[in-house]
């Protein structure tokens, strides 16, 4: 056995050389995204002088970096559900309630643009609808007499910002949720409804159980992708809604923490933070593979 | 086959005002430089700006750049991870998913970090710190942009070798005697053209108008000048920012025609 199994080797050679053609690629990855994220986690164990220490993790429980993370914890959370919720219903109703095709292609093919439209432009669009001097802001003041700024809405607060990152969030939610829910077989309705099943005893015992890791799945991906937002943050409200991406940038323009060490780890408690979102996302997805394929 | 269901219309109705209500209002406020009367006055006035053209200028530049050195990058390793060491494509499909992980804020900070000190291996200087300088710095924006652009790039090109013989077209050329070179550019990418169109495309609207890394690196690209002239400028912004609407919607038209016909779910990207 163990001669043949050596016949029909290819040579040996050829084998362990063939990744040297990856070797690029390694070595880009290597300098420009592996060692610089590795520069951050050996700073965060280093204090002012040098020296090792674990301290500065210790540090991160203090109330200033606590509620930057508190902070973003929350607009990601709120607009990861918001988006995740709004964004399922619209792409059912594209796919699902038996609205024209073009209808669906052509807010599909939006939803791959708006989720693309992000940072700054993104932020200056909703100043010019929702700022003070907002069109609809002008709309609410001038045609219904009511001053949307009186009455405890802000663009530059955290429910403005929570508007404005849902213009990227929900468009991703429609595009992940649309392929899926069309991924749903007719069988499985009729089958239901064979034996006898209404609509929601439908929706209860097939359809949600089918989609919930990727509607879960999807909402955490979006809860990420709030998460690690900066620019739109920053050119919305010029670092007044201390996000732990805004602490980081002010940390990097001008050491607010008077501890390089523990900006280092507050930059990799958001990459943990990232990286589990992202794992339970990869997770769930696959999970949601076995059926919708 | 089904009836048309009324709370479907009203969701697609309501999604869709709020999809265009910031574009329009974007626009209308653009519009309005000018008292009582709708002009084009704040394009005029932005276009006016040199400012505007020599960053915009840049930022188109290192899209470019960024565009080729992650074609280069990326094209040669997908096709070796397709064809030679599918082993590998675990370990490669991770490093591409990592910028999910890295948002563009760590990067630039783990960069600069990095790179602010010279380089050297075993206490000898290979070269000055990169970011004392204007290539160095500008070698490390495009660097960073490959990275951000990494996973979506990467996708579409190994969706586009997914989608073809790579191992039979590969057999035919050598066989007719060409060589790796040879067979990467005459034969695998003339049939990846749409593949690599739609990563470019993507790649473009990532880098032109990027604000997190261009701003911390102190580079004159288009997103910080973009940012800088909102906080002193009212209607200019807007114009500009209706511009940068329509050249996503540009992109990606492109990418939705020249990949019509093979299904898929669209792209997925941005920096926000």
């Amino acid at each position: 056995m163990a001669s043949t199994a050596l016949t029909f080797r290819p040579p040996r050679r050829q084998i362990s050389w063939a990744w040297l053609g990856l070797l690029p690629f390694l070595v880009f990855a290597f300098a420009f995204l592996i060692a610089p994220a590795f520069s951050l986690l050996l700073g965060a164990f280093r204090d002012n002088q040098g020296a090792v220490t674990a301290k500065n993790f210790v540090d991160l429980t203090g109330p200033f970096i606590r509620n930057a993370y508190w902070l973003s914890i929350r607009i990601s959370a709120v607009t990861a559900l918001m988006g995740g919720v709004f964004g399922f219903l619209l792409a059912y109703a594209l796919v699902l309630s038996g609205v024209p095709v073009w209808v669906r292609t052509g807010l599909v093919t939006f939803c791959g643009v708006a989720s693309n439209f992000a940072g700054v432009p993104l932020a200056f669009a909703f100043v010019a609808i929702l700022g003070r001097t907002g069109v609809v802001t002008q709309f609410f003041h001038h045609s219904l007499q009511f001053q949307i700024y009186q009455h405890g809405f802000n663009l530059y607060s955290f429910a403005g910002l929570s508007v404005t990152y849902l213009y990227f969030q929900l468009p991703l939610m429609v595009l992940i949720m649309a392929p899926a829910l069309d991924g749903m077989k007719r069988e499985w309705r009729e089958a239901s409804e064979n034996l006898g099943a209404s609509s929601l005893q439908y929706w209860q015992h097939v359809g949600l159980p089918i989609l919930l890791p990727t509607i879960l799945g999807t909402m955490i991906l979006l809860f990420g992708n709030a998460f690690g937002a900066y620019a739109t943050a920053y050119a919305l409200t010029g670092g007044s809604l201390p996000l732990v991406t805004i602490q980081i940038g002010a940390q990097m323009r001008g050491d607010v923490l008077h501890n390089p060490g523990l900006g280092y780890a507050m930059a990799l408690g958001m990459v943990v933070i990232m990286a589990v979102s992202i794992g339970l996302y990869t997770r769930l997805q696959r999970l949601s593979e076995r059926w919708l394929r | 086959m089904r009836r048309t269901n009324v709370w479907g219309w009203v969701w697609v109705l309501l999604g869709t005002a709020y999809f265009l209500m910031p574009l329009l209002g974007a626009f209308q406020f653009s519009l309005e430089m000018r008292r009582g009367v709708l002009s084009l006055l704040a394009y005029q006035r932005a276009f006016a700006d040199p400012e505007f053209w020599s960053t915009f200028l840049f930022s188109n530049q290192m899209a470019v750049l960024t565009i080729v050195v992650s074609l280069a990058l990326i094209v040669p390793t997908a096709f070796w991870v397709h064809l030679r060491v599918p082993q590998w494509r675990p370990v490669v499909e991770f490093i591409t998913l990592m910028p999910f992980v890295i948002p563009a804020i760590i990067l630039v900070f783990g960069m600069i970090k990095l790179y602010k000190s010279p380089i050297m291996i075993g206490g000898l200087t290979l070269m000055g710190p990169p970011t004392n300088s204007v290539i160095g710095t500008n070698a490390l924006l495009v660097a960073g942009y490959v990275i951000l652009a990494m996973p979506y790039m990467y996708r579409a090109v190994d969706a586009g070798l997914r989608a073809i013989d790579v191992r039979t077209l590969t057999e035919a050329a050598q066989s007719l005697g060409a060589g790796w070179f040879t067979i990467i550019v005459q034969v695998i990418l003339p049939n990846l053209r749409a593949a690599l169109l739609s990563g470019a495309l993507l790649t473009f609207a990532i880098v032109v108008g990027e604000l997190t890394l261009a701003s911390f690196l102190d580079r004159p690209a288009f997103g910080p000048y973009l940012w800088l002239l909102g906080q002193h400028r009212a209607y200019e912004p807007a114009a500009l920012s209706i511009i940068s609407f329509a050249l996503t919607w540009v992109a990606m038209g492109i990418i939705y025609f020249v990949s019509r016909g093979r299904g898929g779910q669209g792209q997925v990207a941005g920096a926000h």
